[in-house]
């Protein structure tokens, strides 16, 4: 009898998975329609904005709309590299801080013995489920008190406790054997020394996933523009694109430049996510919870 | 006996700023948002105790609330939360047939739109689904004859909350996705070739017997992400339409109830009142996940 093959994760073709390419192959195609609108839309001239019917794929395409974007905040005193500059920014020490923190608090919660750990992992369980906009309020409330509206850190700060972080890399330090950690605190390294040298560079793809996570949450996010920050100066290019449609209206032109707003929205995410999907993955499997 | 167990208190040193920052942005709101919901506040006063009497209006009072907001929140969370975990499993599971290249192009792929910050992307979704007949899917089913006369996709109350489902169902293949479909490739196969020996007959069973019990923390954890996910994306009513309120309040969710009340009226002991109910409701739906796949209880 020939050795028992699942047929879930083949590690070759064969005929009987065309099936699953038949089911998938349309629902991939509905998934990537409006991405392939954002990038098609984007391209577009005038014209083509303008045509009735409206065609769905562009046929000459052209940066016009990028160069509107830019042109459009050249009247008002604040440009929209100030945005960008501010997204590149938050998202930059966002990616960077909230590794840092979740790193220590992942390491302490898996590798260190004290009384209150197992309670504080189980609290950060709970709040994996947190969702910020729920308690806006409260929040905005907290930031005032703490003198943080209209400041540049409070884009990064709101950000930076992130419990899905804390919570992936204590799953992936769990993996990473006592015994390494042991031999190193004989030879009289600190903690410091140990989470740098020894256990970061076996936590790559949680740290990868971390990073990922973060940056989206900080690339995408407009809370503290929205909520925290009056000041134009300090917000985010989030926040511009989503209010976008004041700046331009709701005309056909503007929907070229909507749309060109929106990639630059988009494709960063995608091209980090693409780089990083295997790290990703390798870390998902450890995200179980229990 | 473990050495790194020897008396220090250096898990505190590397806990603190994760703790402070938890404390300041998560724990507090949570709290203050209990305090507030049993006062009457209207931000420039101080807050006044008034019991629940802000439960009582919540109840008796707000029609809006109980006939609108509530019943769309709940039909939101099932479609989209519910509906929405359920979906990516499928697709999780479909994905892991195929082989390793193919899978990682359509996970991809499925991935993909949840990358797409959903009130942002609403400059985009209001061009396809424009009211007038330069819209796309306007000109679409005018073409095709099903439409005779452009709908306000956006504007009517019959259609927003469709367009909110579907726009954030496309968009709900996130983190909980790739986290489930990792647990399926993951799982022994020596469980499928034992319960094959024990008379499991086809692959839906397969999948009830072997891969979901096999896969538990996974689910658990994807079901999380679909909860948070759902409620994250609940402000995208307003954003679709435009206006807070939503269209005779059809796409109403409690998230836009709290800021309407918090923002535009003032009234915060209200809104935080709102704010509590609405994570009562998260953790109502998570304790349902927990009691499914959870390995305590």
């Amino acid at each position: 009898m020939a050795k028992f093959t699942t047929k879930t994760n083949p590690r070759y073709f064969h005929k009987s998975q065309l099936k699953f390419y038949f089911i998938l192959a349309p629902i991939a195609i509905f998934m990537m329609l409006p991405i392939i609108f954002i990038f098609s839309q984007a391209f577009k001239p005038v014209d083509e904005l303008f045509l009735y019917p409206p065609r769905f794929f562009v046929r000459r395409p052209t940066l016009a709309n990028f160069y509107e974007l830019f042109q459009i905040t050249r009247a008002s005193t604040i440009p929209i590299s100030r945005y960008l500059m501010n997204s590149i920014l938050t998202a930059f020490f966002t990616v960077l801080f909230t590794i840092i923190i979740s790193v220590f608090a992942g390491y302490a919660l898996s590798k260190k013995q004290f009384k209150a750990k197992n309670l504080l992992f189980t609290i950060n369980n709970l709040a994996l489920m947190f969702v910020p906009i729920a308690v806006i309020i409260p929040r905005y409330l907290i930031v005032q008190k703490l003198g943080l509206i209209d400041t540049f850190i409070i884009n990064i700060l709101s950000l930076l406790a992130m419990p899905i972080g804390v919570f992936l890399v204590k799953q992936f330090i769990d993996q990473i054997p006592d015994a390494l950690i042991d031999a190193a605190l004989v030879d009289g390294a600190n903690d410091f020394h140990i989470i740098f040298n020894i256990v970061m560079p076996l936590l790559k793809p949680a740290i990868s996933t971390v990073g990922i996570l973060a940056f989206q949450v900080a690339w995408n996010s407009a809370e503290a523009s929205t909520y925290y920050i009056n000041n134009e100066n300090l917000k985010t290019f989030a926040f511009y694109v989503s209010n976008l449609t004041q700046t331009t209206g709701n005309t056909v032109a503007g929907q070229g430049i909507a749309a060109a707003a929106g990639l630059i929205m988009f494709v960063p995410n995608l091209i980090l996510f693409i780089i990083m999907q295997s790290r990703v993955m390798n870390t998902m499997a450890y995200s179980g919870l229990k | 006996m473990r050495i790194s167990s020897k008396k220090d208190r250096g898990h505190w040193l590397l806990l603190s700023p994760y703790l402070v920052l938890f404390i300041v942005f998560i724990a507090l709101p949570v709290a203050v948002a209990i305090y507030l919901s049993f006062t009457y506040f209207n931000a420039i006063e101080k807050p006044k105790w008034i019991g629940i009497q802000n439960y009582i209006t919540l109840i008796t009072r707000d029609t809006l609330f109980m006939q609108k907001v509530l019943p769309n929140t709940i039909k939101y969370a099932l479609i989209v939360g519910v509906g929405g975990y359920i979906l990516s499993f499928i697709l999780a599971w479909l994905v892991a047939q195929l082989t390793r290249i193919p899978r990682t192009i359509f996970a991809l792929i499925i991935y993909s739109p949840s990358l797409t910050a959903g009130v942002t992307m609403s400059v985009i979704w209001r061009v396809l689904f424009n009211g007038d007949q330069q819209g796309y899917l306007n000109a679409l089913l005018l073409k095709l004859g099903i439409i005779d006369k452009p709908i306000q996709w956006l504007q009517s109350p019959q259609h927003l909350m469709d367009i909110m489902i579907l726009v954030s169902l496309w968009s709900s293949m996130g983190v909980g996705f790739l986290a489930m479909l990792a647990g399926i490739l993951n799982v022994d196969e020596q469980l499928y070739e034992a319960a094959y020996i024990d008379g499991i007959k086809n692959r839906l069973q397969e999948i009830i017997y072997v891969t979901i019990p096999a896969m538990k923390p996974q689910m658990l954890f994807g079901a999380v992400m679909s909860i948070v996910n759902t409620f994250t994306s609940a402000g995208i009513g307003v954003a679709l339409s435009g206006s807070n309120p939503t269209p005779q309040y059809a796409g109403q969710l409690i998230v836009n109830h709290i800021e309407d009340y918090g923002f535009l009226r003032y009234e915060m002991g209200y809104a935080a009142a709102l704010s509590v109910v609405l994570l009562l409701i998260i953790w109502f739906f998570s304790r349902i996940a927990w009691r499914l796949f959870g390995e305590r209880d």
